[in-house]
C-alpha cells in the first residue's frame, strides 16, 4: 500500500504541475484527468474505495468532461496558444510561487509539530452510505438543492437570445 | 405672602419668553405693555412680600428660603433652585423692581420709534429676571447663573443698535473686561467649594467662620477672588474701562443696567459674603483702597467729558467706589443705603439725560446744549434734584444722608482711617463740581437749538417719581445728630452686622459739617467756573498744560491706552504669529494623511480578479502564519 | 498487507497539490485555466478530508468529500456558463480585461 501511495502521489504531483503550465487548454485538461485518477488511487491506498470511485466517476468523468465540452465550444485555435505564450513569461510565476511556497512551508511546520497517526482500516461504501443517509441526510438534501441551483443558474446564464444575460451588455 | 417669592423673578422671565416667541407678531403697544407690565407685577409682588417680611419677626436669623427643586447633583455639589429672602435681598429687590418698573415705563415712550421695540423689552425683561435671580439666589452657583445672565443681557443691550459696528465693539469690550472678573469669581467658587465643601450661602458662612480664623490666608484668598469678580462687574479699578464705552447703548439701558442695578451686583456680592470678608482684614483693606482710588480717579475723569452720558458713567464708577469704601470699612448697611439712594438719583440723571437726548435728536455733547431750563422744565427740576442728591446737598437730599453715613463710618470705623475719609471728602467735592458743571452748561445760558419734540407723560412721570424719591428717600435713615431715624438699618441689621464702634456725637456733627462744606464748595466752584461766560475755564484749557490735563481726564486717565499697550497689542501680535494655527495643523494632519493614503488604497482596487485572488491567498498565508507562530 | 500509509504524508500531498493549484490560479490569465486551478485546489481539499477520515476510520471524511464534489460540480457548471457568456461578449478569455469594477 505504501509504495502504491508514493507512486500515485508522485504521479499526481507531476501531472498537476504539467496541467497548470500547459499552453493548450486541451492538453492541460488531459493532464488534469491523469492527476485526478492518481488521486483516486491515493484514496484507495488510504482505505477509502468509495471516495476513489466517486473521484473517477464524478470528478474525472463528469466535471472534466464538461470542461472539455466547453473548450470545444469555445473553439480556441492556434491564436489562443500564441496568446498564452505571451502571457506565460517566467516573471509571472515568481510572485505566486513565493506565496504558495510560504503557505506550504507553514502547513508543513504544523504537520511536523504534531504527527497524525496511520490509516487504521478501510471504510467501505456501506459505512459511507449509512452515514450519508443517516446522520448527514440533511446535507444530502441541501446538496441536491445546490445542484438544482447550479443547473438553473447555468441554464439561465448560458442562454443566448431573449432573457438571461443575452441582451444586456 | 412670602410664598409668592418665586413670582418675583418668574414674572419678568415669563415676559421675556412671551416677547421672544411672539414679539414680532404682536402689535407694538403690546410689547411695551408686556415688557413693562411684567416688571410692574413683579414690583407689586415684591411690595407684598416686603410687607410680610417686615411683619415676620419670627423667622430664624431673619431668613426665609423658598426651595423649588435641586438643579443638579455632581460629586457632592447639589445646588438648588432656591430663593433666599432676608433684609439685604429684600432691599435690593425692592429697588430693582421699583426703579426697574419706572425705567420700563419710561422706555415705552423713549424707544417708541425703534424697530427693535419688542426685542428691546425682551432683553430688558431677561435682564431683570437674571438680576432678581442673582439677588435672591440662596447658593453661589445660582448667583453665578444670574451673574452670567446679566452679563449677557448687558452685552445684548449695549450692542442693541447692532448695525453700527462701534456699538458691537463697545458691547464686546464690556463683555471681555467683565469676563476677566468673572474668571476670578469662578475660581473663587472653586476655591470655596474645595475648602468648605458647599456653595450654599448660609452653610458657607457658617463653615467659614467655624473653620477659618480671622486673618487666615484661605479666607483672604477667597475674599480677594470674589473681589475680583465684584470689581469686574461693578467697574472699579482696574476693570473700569468698559463702563464709559457701554454708554453706546440706549439710555434706558444705561439707566437700568449701568447705574442702578447690574453694576451694583459686585457690591451685593461682597455684602452677601461679608462673613468671608470680615474674616480677612487684608481683603477689607483692599476693598476700601480700591473704592477710594476709584472714586477719586473717576471723579477727575468726569471733569473732562463732553458727552453727558459719559459724565454720568464716570459718576457711577465713582459712586460705586463710595459703596466699596463703605464695605471695606465694615459699614455694610451704609453701602446698601447708598446703593438705594444712588439707584434713585442716578437712574433719574440718566433718564433726564435721555429726555434731553430724545428731545434734541440724539445730541450728547453738553457744550452743544444750553438754555434747556426753559425748554424742558420738568427735566430741569428733576435733574437738579438728582444732581443735588448726587453731590450730597445738605439736609434736603437723599444722597446727603447716605454719603454722610459712609464718610462717617470711614472716619470712625476700626478698619477706616483719616486718609480714607479724606479721599471720600475730596471725592465729594469733585462730585459737586462735575455734576453741576453739567447742570450749568446744559441747562443755563442761551438755547443753542430748537427742540425736536417735547417729552410726554410716560417720560416725565418716572422722572417726577424718581425726583421725589431722590429728595425724601434719605429720610428713612438719619444720623443721631439730626433726629436719629433708623428705619433702614433697623431692617438691615436683621441680616448684616452693625458697625462695632460709633463716633461720639460731637465728632459726628463735625463730620457732617465737613461733608456739607465739601459738597457746597464743589457746587459753588462749578457755579463760578461754568455759569455765564466761562472765561477762566476756557483760558485754562487753551494753555498746553491745561489741554494736556483735559485730554488726560477725557481719556479716563489713560487706562484704555495702558491696557491697549500692555495687553491687547501683545495678544494681537501673538495671534498674528499663530496665523497658521498650530493646533489646527495637528488636526488637519489627520485629514491630510487620509488624503495621501487615498490614491494608494484606490490603486489596490483595480478590478482584476487575479489581484483579488492574490489578496485572498496572502491573507490565508498570514492567518496560517498566526496559527503556526 | 503492506505497511499502512501515514496520514501526515497524505496531508502533505494535499497541501502540495493545493499550492500548485494556487500558483496556477494566480499566474494564469486565461479564465479557463483559472477555473481549472480552482478544481485542483478543491480536489486537494477533498484529499485532506478523506485522509483525516481515514485516520479515525470514520466515514465522515468521505461524506465531506462527497459534498465537496457536489459543490464542485455545481460551481463548474455555473462558472463555465459565465466564461462562455464573457467570451461571447468580449471575444477574449483574458481575466484582466474584465476590470470595469475598478476604482
Amino acid at each position: 500500500m505504501l509504495i502504491a501511495f508514493y507512486v500515485a502521489g508522485a504521479l499526481a504531483l507531476l501531472a498537476t504541475v504539467l496541467a497548470v503550465t500547459r499552453r493548450s487548454a486541451v492538453h492541460a485538461l488531459l493532464y488534469l484527468i491523469v492527476s485526478l485518477l492518481s488521486v483516486a488511487v491515493t484514496f484507495y491506498t488510504l482505505g477509502a474505495p468509495f471516495a476513489a470511485a466517486l473521484e473517477v466517476i464524478v470528478y474525472a468523468g463528469a466535471i472534466m468532461v464538461l470542461f472539455v465540452f466547453v473548450v470545444m465550444l469555445l473553439n480556441l485555435g492556434p491564436k489562443a496558444e500564441e496568446q498564452e505564450k505571451e502571457w506565460l513569461r517566467l516573471g509571472v510565476w515568481i510572485g505566486p510561487a513565493t506565496l504558495a511556497t510560504i503557505l506550504v512551508l507553514e502547513v508543513l511546520v504544523l504537520l511536523l509539530a504534531s504527527p497524525a497517526g496511520s490509516v487504521a482500516e478501510r471504510v467501505g461504501p456501506a459505512d459511507v452510505g449509512a452515514a450519508l443517509y443517516g446522520r448527514y441526510v440533511l446535507g444530502v438534501e441541501l446538496a441536491s438543492f445546490l445542484l438544482l441551483a447550479g443547473l438553473v443558474g447555468a441554464y439561465h446564464v448560458g442562454r443566448l437570445g431573449k432573457g438571461g444575460a443575452g441582451e444586456s451588455a | 405672602m412670602l410664598r409668592l417669592l418665586w413670582l418675583v423673578p418668574a414674572l419678568p422671565l415669563a415676559g421675556f419668553l412671551i416677547l421672544v416667541i411672539l414679539g414680532r407678531s404682536l402689535p407694538k403697544r403690546w410689547a411695551g405693555v408686556i415688557g413693562a407690565g411684567s416688571v410692574g407685577l413683579s414690583a407689586l409682588v415684591t411690595f407684598a412680600v416686603a410687607g410680610s417680611y417686615v411683619g415676620a419677626t419670627a423667622l430664624p436669623d431673619g431668613i426665609f428660603v423658598q426651595r423649588l427643586w435641586t438643579w443638579w447633583t455632581v460629586a457632592g455639589l447639589h445646588p438648588e433652585i432656591a430663593f433666599r429672602l432676608d433684609a439685604l435681598s429684600l432691599v435690593m429687590i425692592l429697588v430693582v423692581t421699583g426703579v426697574g418698573f419706572l425705567i420700563h415705563l419710561y422706555s415705552t415712550e423713549f424707544m417708541a420709534d425703534d424697530e427693535g421695540y419688542a426685542r428691546f423689552f425682551a432683553y430688558m425683561n431677561l435682564f431683570v429676571a437674571s438680576m432678581l435671580v442673582l439677588l435672591l439666589a440662596s447658593n453661589l452657583v445660582l448667583l453665578l447663573l444670574g451673574w452670567e445672565g446679566v452679563g449677557l443681557c448687558s452685552y445684548l443691550l449695549i450692542g442693541f443698535w447692532y448695525q453700527d459696528p462701534d456699538n458691537g465693539h463697545a458691547a464686546r469690550k464690556a463683555f471681555v473686561v467683565t469676563r476677566v472678573g468673572d474668571v476670578a469669581l469662578t475660581i473663587g467658587l472653586f476655591f470655596l467649594f474645595h475648602h468648605l465643601g458647599t456653595l450654599d450661602v448660609h452653610e458657607l458662612m457658617t463653615r467659614a467662620s467655624a473653620q477659618w480664623t480671622v486673618g487666615s490666608g484661605l479666607a483672604t484668598t477667597a475674599a480677594l477672588l470674589l473681589l475680583g469678580g465684584a470689581v469686574g462687574k461693578s467697574a472699579q479699578l482696574p476693570l473700569q474701562t468698559w463702563l464709559p464705552d457701554a454708554m453706546a447703548g440706549p439710555t434706558p439701558v444705561s439707566a437700568l443696567i449701568h447705574a442702578a442695578t447690574m453694576v451694583t451686583a459686585g457690591v451685593y456680592l461682597i455684602a452677601r459674603t461679608h462673613v468671608l470678608f470680615a474674616l480677612s482684614p487684608t481683603a477689607m483693606h483692599v476693598v476700601a483702597i480700591v473704592g477710594t482710588l476709584t472714586l477719586l480717579m473717576a471723579g477727575i475723569a468726569a471733569l473732562g467729558q463732553r458727552d453727558i452720558k459719559r459724565v454720568l458713567a464716570y459718576s457711577t464708577i465713582s459712586q460705586i467706589g463710595y459703596m466699596f469704601l463703605a464695605l471695606g470699612v465694615g459699614a455694610w448697611s451704609a453701602a446698601i443705603f447708598h446703593f438705594m439712594t444712588h439707584a434713585f438719583f442716578k437712574a433719574l440723571l440718566f433718564l433726564g439725560a435721555g429726555a434731553i437726548i430724545h428731545s434734541l435728536h440724539h445730541e450728547h455733547d453738553i457744550y452743544k446744549m444750553g438754555g434747556l431750563r426753559k425748554q424742558l422744565p420738568t427735566t430741569f427740576w428733576t435733574f437738579v434734584a438728582a444732581s443735588g442728591a448726587l453731590a450730597g446737598f445738605p439736609l434736603v437730599t437723599a444722597g446727603f444722608y447716605s454719603k454722610d453715613m459712609i464718610l462717617g463710618s470711614a472716619f470712625s470705623s476700626p478698619m477706616g482711617g483719616v486718609w480714607l475719609w479724606l479721599g471720600g471728602l475730596v471725592g465729594a467735592f469733585l462730585t459737586g463740581l462735575y455734576i453741576f458743571r453739567v447742570v450749568f452748561v446744559a441747562f443755563y445760558g442761551e438755547p443753542e437749538r430748537e427742540l425736536e419734540r417735547t417729552p410726554g407723560g410716560l417720560i416725565r412721570g418716572p422722572l417726577i417719581v424718581l425726583g421725589i424719591l431722590s429728595i425724601v428717600g434719605g429720610f428713612i435713615e438719619m444720623p443721631g445728630t439730626l433726629g436719629g431715624v433708623h428705619i433702614l438699618t433697623g431692617l438691615l441689621h436683621r441680616t448684616l452686622p452693625a458697625l462695632p464702634e460709633h463716633a461720639a456725637t460731637g465728632t459726628e456733627a463735625w463730620l457732617e459739617i465737613a461733608a456739607s462744606l465739601a459738597s457746597l464748595a464743589g457746587i459753588g466752584l462749578a457755579w463760578a467756573l461754568f455759569y455765564g461766560r466761562r472765561a477762566t475755564v476756557e483760558g485754562f484749557v487753551a494753555r498746553p498744560t491745561g489741554a494736556a490735563l483735559r485730554r488726560f481726564a477725557h481719556s479716563g486717565l489713560g487706562f484704555d491706552w495702558l491696557y491697549d499697550t500692555l495687553l491687547v497689542r501683545p495678544y494681537v501680535w501673538l495671534a498674528r504669529i499663530n496665523r497658521r494655527d498650530v493646533v489646527d495643523r495637528v488636526v488637519r494632519f489627520i485629514g491630510d494623511v487620509c488624503l495621501a493614503l487615498n490614491p494608494a488604497l484606490a490603486a489596490m482596487q483595480n478590478g482584476r480578479v487575479r489581484w483579488y485572488a492574490a489578496g485572498v491567498v496572502f491573507g490565508a498565508v498570514l492567518l496560517v502564519g498566526l496559527v503556526v507562530f | 498487507m503492506t505497511a499502512t500509509v501515514p496520514v501526515s504524508y497524505a496531508l502533505f500531498l494535499a497541501i502540495l497539490l493545493f499550492g500548485i493549484g494556487t500558483v496556477g490560479l494566480l499566474s494564469r490569465r486565461n479564465m479557463l485555466f483559472m477555473l481549472l486551478s480552482i478544481e485542483v485546489m478543491l480536489n486537494a481539499a477533498g484529499l485532506a478530508f478523506v485522509a483525516a477520515g481515514a485516520r479515525w476510520a470514520q466515514p465522515d471524511g468521505q461524506v465531506m468529500f462527497f459534498f465537496i464534489l457536489a459543490m464542485a460540480a455545481a460551481e463548474v457548471a455555473v462558472g463555465l456558463a459565465l466564461v462562455l457568456r464573457l467570451y461571447h461578449q468580449r471575444e477574449t478569455l483574458d481575466a484582466d480585461a474584465a476590470d470595469e469594477l475598478k476604482g
